[in-house]
């Protein structure tokens, strides 16, 4: 049976406005601080108009998971958030490499990784996808954004239809 | 103390050396930061009658109170210095993810001093400051060189602000750019080149940390929210290039110079035209919810490829003014101001002067190196703002800015100079804007619609736009002292109205931030003792009565067409709402600041300097 996917936070670059609310966010969620060098989400701009979010994918057979020498990280089956054990991981920055996303951080007071748990201590789920004033990020899979986007160019042909 | 660090630092360019200040929390509570604390620092670290463009102008930079967390447009900064292009306090602000790196690296403000021997940029890593030879990006753009720095400093970290060919040539009106937003307008970049700092790359390792973080989550995440109602449905759909249909619709679209106030082509160089045609996104400041900046993109055409975040005030400058009627030139000459690193409006309205003075045949062709400098010629528009830049030629002169090219030229150019102390006027032709017209010609910083906010007065109908009355005084000192608090706090004006209750509301969320205890009332007296701190610095620099006014054409020639005809503004009716200004200032029949006033407003150790003793106007002896 193939692995189910997971639901992840992922960012509408076409929403996106480079706020960078999000970082602030999760760093003040987990940590009490505002830091973006702490947040588990972090928002890339490279031209003006160009930008998203980016925080874990939570891969199937996830590499980190796979480069870790101390078997730190451990996939929760459930929701499939990467697990960190901190009594194990000594910040060696393996998983950090193999990400192929950038989505891990490695907490420069700890020295430990730290990845997207999608808030679990939280009732109300992932924080940034709450604070996002555009509702850029959503928790969804892409198979269901797939499916969102398929119905929105069948919506398009629709009102094409009833454009004089 | 939270958020704040307490520390000022002090940049010695002439010997490449620093210092640290420290700051009271009572000193912060009283200025917050941004324009306020920038301008603390520049009434303290510049000598009276200094040079603007000489070593002992302090050029000052302030974060907001609010920088690197949550609160929504809350992460700007204030830069003051005397200002090339006035002679008086020049301060400005900037969106900035600039702000929230220098608050990170320990720094509340940075006062940068003296001049380099030769071009340098500055790296901040925390309390480390190192002096980098900036000769190999002379000459970059003030956009593209943030780019190159981070490059070849090798951290995407780093936020920088930079000066374009503009500031390294001493543009008065150059400004200084960090991640596409500027510190636009009074010539800060002129300021920074002059001292021959190209730029300053910041990074820091610290946390902000606040006095009560899940109190201030929440104020965030309501007014996150709130900011998506219809407080700022204008800024969030077509963003301030709105403005363009509105101002026209009742005339006061400033249009070829500031000689007509409606504009035939609006239409097509108006925010719909702009949404339906070239918008590609919207786009915000650090830690912005609103994201008014509508960028852009020309697809096709001789201006292929030129994008920019496009606001009114520089799209009124470069498009209607200067009788330019569609939109991609505009882009093209809107983008190329940011990235030759110079103020859109001032460029603008002083070549919209030149068009004018070509067209009267008080500049000729040769004059003007060649250029038919005619209103509506976008090739000669873009070729003369290269020029500008560069100060080659007939952008020689206007680099000067619109009041020196005038007073240089001559020959009844000063009639239409469209300047208020030397900074150019803002989009909207004051002519039927009566109580606003009487905001800019008081205004500290020159011709200036940020700091009044009088339009507001004038276009929702509070008083009548076509006339002057008595009365008028309070509401436009309460405007401007609004309008002070926001730029010292800093939040972006645009939030404004999505608050319940502004000052126990803000005040809040400022001890929340930084656990000083500020109430309502200590708030709002922050904008009343900065917008006299402010006046008290050009009272320093020489600044008489006389220095209160408007431009001529302002002042006699009546609006020839539209829904505004007939309209000017009066000598009368100008000193009859300058005086009812005055007098609800609690200032002297002169403008001057009585020196119980100032003690009275917490700035007792400026009253000795700048004081009168006297009574205020209006009060009987």
């Amino acid at each position: 049976m193939t692995q189910p996917a997971y639901q992840h936070v992922i960012c509408d670059p076409d929403l996106c406005t480079g706020c960078r609310l999000c970082e602030y966010v999760c760093s003040a969620n987990k940590h009490g601080v505002f830091d973006p060098n702490l947040a588990r989400i972090r928002v890339v701009r490279i031209e003006p108009v160009t930008m998203t979010a980016i925080s874990c994918r939570m891969c199937a057979d996830a590499p980190c998971v796979i480069a870790c020498p101390r078997d730190a990280l451990s996939r929760a089956p459930e929701t499939g958030v990467i697990l960190v054990d901190d009594t194990k991981c000594d910040g060696c920055g393996w998983c950090v490499e193999a990400c192929d996303f950038g989505a891990i951080v490695l907490n420069p007071a700890s020295k430990t990784a730290e990845i997207c748990d999608l808030c679990a201590d939280q009732e109300d789920g992932p924080q940034c996808v709450i604070y996002c004033p555009k509702e850029a990020l959503s928790l969804s899979t892409p198979e269901v954004l797939r499916q969102k986007a398929r119905r929105d160019v069948v919506k398009r042909l629709f009102e094409e239809l009833l454009t004089p | 103390m939270y958020a704040y660090t307490g520390k000022i630092l002090h940049v010695d360019l002439t010997n490449q050396t620093t210092r640290v200040q420290e700051l009271e929390p009572e000193f912060l509570k009283r200025y917050l930061g941004g324009v306020g604390l920038a301008t603390r620092l520049l009434y303290d670290n510049t000598p009276a009658g200094c040079d603007p463009l000489g070593p002992d102008n302090a050029l000052c930079f302030a974060c907001s109170s609010f920088a690197g967390t949550t609160i929504p447009v809350g992460t700007k900064h204030g830069v003051a210095s005397k200002s090339p292009l006035t002679g008086f306090v020049g301060d400005s602000l900037s969106g900035s993810h600039f702000s929230e790196m220098l608050r990170r690296a320990g720094w509340d403000g940075m006062v940068l001093k003296g001049q380099a021997p030769r071009w340098l940029y500055l790296v901040i890593d925390d309390d480390l400051v190192r002096f980098v030879d900036a000769q190999p990006y002379m000459g970059k753009g003030a956009v593209e060189v943030q780019s190159i720095l981070r490059e070849e400093l090798g951290d995407d970290n780093y936020r920088v602000s930079a000066i374009g060919p503009a500031g390294e040539h001493l543009v008065r009106f150059a400004s200084i750019d960090n991640d596409g937003r500027q510190v636009g307008r009074t010539g800060n970049g002129a300021v920074m080149g002059s001292k021959r700092l190209k730029a300053i790359a910041i990074r820091g390792s610290r946390p902000v940390t606040v006095a009560d973080p899940k109190g201030l989550m929440a104020a965030s995440l309501k007014l996150i929210k709130t900011s998506q109602g219809p407080g700022t449905v204008k800024y969030r759909t077509l963003g301030t290039p709105s403005n363009v249909l509105n101002m026209n619709a009742i005339g006061v679209l400033p249009t070829r110079n500031f000689s007509e106030t409606t504009f035939e082509h609006a239409e097509t160089i108006s925010g719909e035209y702009l949404r339906d045609h070239y918008r590609v996104k919207s786009v915000s400041c650090s830690s912005c919810s609103i994201a008014c900046e509508q960028w852009g993109v020309v697809r096709d055409g001789k201006y292929k490829g030129a994008k920019i975040g496009l606001d009114y005030e520089p799209l009124f400058a470069l498009g209607s003014n200067c009788g330019i009627g569609t939109l991609p030139p505009i882009i093209k000459l809107v983008e190329m101001s940011d990235e030759l690193g110079m103020d859109a409006m001032s460029a603008g309205v002083v070549i919209s002067w030149a068009m004018e003075c070509y067209e009267r045949g008080l500049l000729t062709q040769e004059d003007c190196d060649g250029l038919e400098l005619a209103f509506g010629n976008e090739d000669a528009a873009i070729e003369v703002l290269r020029k500008i830049a560069y100060r080659e030629g007939i952008g020689d002169l206007l680099a000067e800015g619109t009041m020196r090219a005038s007073e240089r030229l001559a020959k009844g150019s000063e009639h239409f100079a469209m300047h208020v102390k030397g900074l150019e006027m803002p989009g909207y032709d004051v002519r039927s804007l009566k109580t606003f017209a009487a905001g800019l010609a008081v205004g500290t910083r020159g011709a200036c619609h940020n700091r009044s906010l009088a339009y507001e007065l004038d276009i929702k109908g509070v008083f009548d736009r076509f006339t002057a009355d008595d009365g008028r005084g309070k509401a436009m000192v309460d405007n401007e002292n609004f309008a002070c608090i926001l730029d010292c706090l800093v939040l972006c004006k645009f939030l404004r109205n999505c608050f319940d209750d502004f000052g126990p509301d803000v005040a809040a969320i400022y001890t929340m931030t930084t656990g000083i205890f500020l109430t309502a009332d200590e708030l709002m007296a922050v904008g009343e003792r900065v917008c006299n701190l402010k006046k008290a610095f050009n009272i320093r620099e020489g600044w008489t009565r006389a220095d209160d006014t408007l431009p001529p054409r302002v002042l006699e020639d009546p609006i020839p067409t539209g829904p505004s005809k007939g309209s000017y503004v009066t000598r009368e009716e100008l000193d009859l709402l300058i005086a009812n200004y005055y007098q609800a200032r609690g200032w002297t029949a002169d403008g001057l600041i009585p020196r119980e006033k100032l003690v009275e407003l917490g700035l007792e150790d400026i009253a000795d300097e700048v004081g009168v003793d006297t009574v205020p106007a209006g009060q009987a002896i």
